[in-house]
């Protein structure tokens, strides 16, 4: 008997295999190393790519010398003001579509009409409105947050359990309270998800707006040292737009967690 | 205070733009202190008729009402099927929804809900997440959320045919108890027959395509211990007097589907 003996394994046991920490870590590091002896071994002109290093060192110039300072503040304006008038529009507008069905019927056309516009396209009209100077650029990307956290959160809406509802107002809740404490807190993980998929339009809107007209800003900044042939400065640019990104998508995460604990 | 469901019909407009008729001619009460306990096959309009009496639904013809309410305004307690508790509300902060709603005080809120998660057995869970529950301890949950309330008039839709065999057998016992403690008119949905003879004072039987009432049986049996072995033989025969007349109907219905 023994001799015929076999063992059933689990064929299965690649799916839930551990990976080490370090693994993360390893494919940027990697990169940068390969980047910087290609830049090392000039087998590109540092004007078209310049080394990790020679952008590093230059951005630190921008950041002595202060001027970095004013662009990053003059984007987190920008960026923080827009964000958070157009996802706290989007979200009670959608919470209003989505509960009232003649809110719903009359204004859902007009806003599936403008959603597609491409938002850019705006930015002469809202500055003739609006004028030159921060109100234009804060509205577009306001405008631009606006219309994925409102589909967002109406679709939310939409998806919520009718026996929650059903159960709250059997308990006595008013339509009110329906909306704040079963509507909302139901809709919430959709809303996040259009909330992050915002934080990426706002960011694209950002530097778009910053690129055709500001002074200060990161997106001024890329291009006015992309029109002075200075890579590395313009480079630093950019990396400081992914550390934003980033950033931004981490808060996200954060207040999600925070805000949805029972997930 | 008891509770009259008068000429109660439901017509519904299908897909195909066709009038159905889900509950024709429905006549009953429920008095105090009585378990009523509908039951009939799929299709039958008994979850239906418990939606009309819960307010969730406008009857066609007829009326619900409560009498004899003494100009106090009537309250209903509603256990689900889906269970429906708020997953973002905690054990506690679900079952004293109701009050909260209503406008009780903290200290009256505390009390009460804690006294009827004592009642239902999930003391040491109010801070609990629904999620972080078994089915059986969720829908405890809603059981005391319902009963949070104090309500005239329980009402109970299949509410334990999610939960699998064993825990089903342990809650039907449990609400006999709880039930015993509160003494509520309760309206109970099943298609179970054995929970139906095991719960009800009365059991209402429900006819298909129309709903319409086919029988209601009295069931002359204590309330408490009728599962116990000096009253099977009687148990048996009200089960299958109601399995008698449910039996064609649940054939037709497995047909239909």
């Amino acid at each position: 008997m023994s001799e015929s003996k076999k063992i059933i394994k689990n064929k299965v046991a690649f799916l839930d295999r551990k990976i080490p920490r370090y693994a993360s870590v390893l494919g940027i590091t990697v990169l940068l190393l390969l980047w910087e002896t290609i830049c090392r071994m000039n087998l590109v002109p540092p004007l078209f790519l310049p080394a990790p290093t020679a952008i590093l060192s230059d951005g630190w110039d921008l950041m002595a010398s202060g001027e970095l300072m004013n662009h990053i503040t003059a984007s987190l304006t920008r960026i923080v003001g827009g964000y958070a008038i157009g996802a706290t529009v989007g979200i009670i507008i959608g919470l209003i579509l989505g509960f009232s069905r003649w809110a719903d019927a009359i204004f859902t056309p007009v806003v599936y009409s403008i959603y597609p516009i491409p938002k850019i396209a705006l930015l002469p009209l809202i500055i003739l409105w609006l004028g030159i100077g921060e109100m234009p650029k804060v509205a577009i990307i306001a405008l631009g947050v606006f219309f994925p956290v409102l589909i967002n959160t109406f679709s939310g809406v939409k998806s919520v359990d009718q026996t929650l509802i059903k159960a709250a107002v059997t308990f006595g809740s008013s339509h009110f309270n329906v909306i704040r404490k079963v509507i909302l807190p139901g809709a919430l993980p959709t809303i996040f998800a259009g909330l992050k998929l915002a934080a990426g339009t706002a960011l694209l809107l950002l530097v778009s707006a910053e690129m055709i007209a500001a002074q200060y800003g990161i997106g001024a900044m890329v291009l006015h040292y992309g029109n002075l042939m200075i890579t590395t400065k313009l480079m630093f640019g950019v990396m400081i737009l992914s550390l934003l990104g980033l950033l931004f998508n981490r808060g996200l995460h954060w207040l999600e967690n925070k805000l949805i604990p029972w997930k | 205070m008891r509770i009259v469901v008068e000429n109660v019909d439901k017509k519904f407009v299908d897909n195909n733009k066709r009038e159905v008729t889900a509950l024709e001619n429905i006549n009953f009460t429920i008095n105090e202190e009585e378990i009523v306990v509908l039951v009939g096959p799929s299709g039958c309009g008994k979850s239906t008729l418990l939606n009309i009496v819960g307010g969730l639904l406008s009857p066609t013809n007829g009326q619900v009402y409560f009498e004899g309410t003494n100009d106090i305004e009537p309250n209903l307690g509603i256990v689900f099927q889906e269970i429906a508790l708020f997953p973002w509300r905690t054990v506690f902060e679900n079952v004293i929804y109701g009050l909260e709603e209503r406008g009780v005080p903290k200290k009256e809120r505390e009390e009460k809900g804690k006294y009827y998660i004592d009642m239902v057995g999930l003391t040491g869970f109010e801070n609990a997440y629904p999620k972080q529950l078994s089915g059986g301890m969720k829908q405890r949950a809603g059981i005391a959320r319902a009963l949070c309330i104090e309500p005239h008039l329980l009402l109970m839709d299949e509410p334990f045919s999610a939960l699998d065999a064993q825990t089903r057998t342990i809650m039907q016992e449990e609400l006999l108890t709880i039930w015993n403690r509160t003494r509520l008119s309760t309206l109970y949905v099943t298609h179970n027959i054995q929970e139906a003879v095991y719960l009800g004072d009365r059991v209402i039987v429900l006819s298909r395509h129309p709903g319409k009432i086919k029988s209601i049986i009295n069931i002359d049996l204590p309330k408490i211990g009728r599962d116990s072995e000096q009253y099977r033989d009687q148990f048996e025969k009200y089960a299958d007097e109601i399995w008698g007349l449910i039996r064609h109907d649940a054939q037709e219905a497995l047909k239909e589907a």
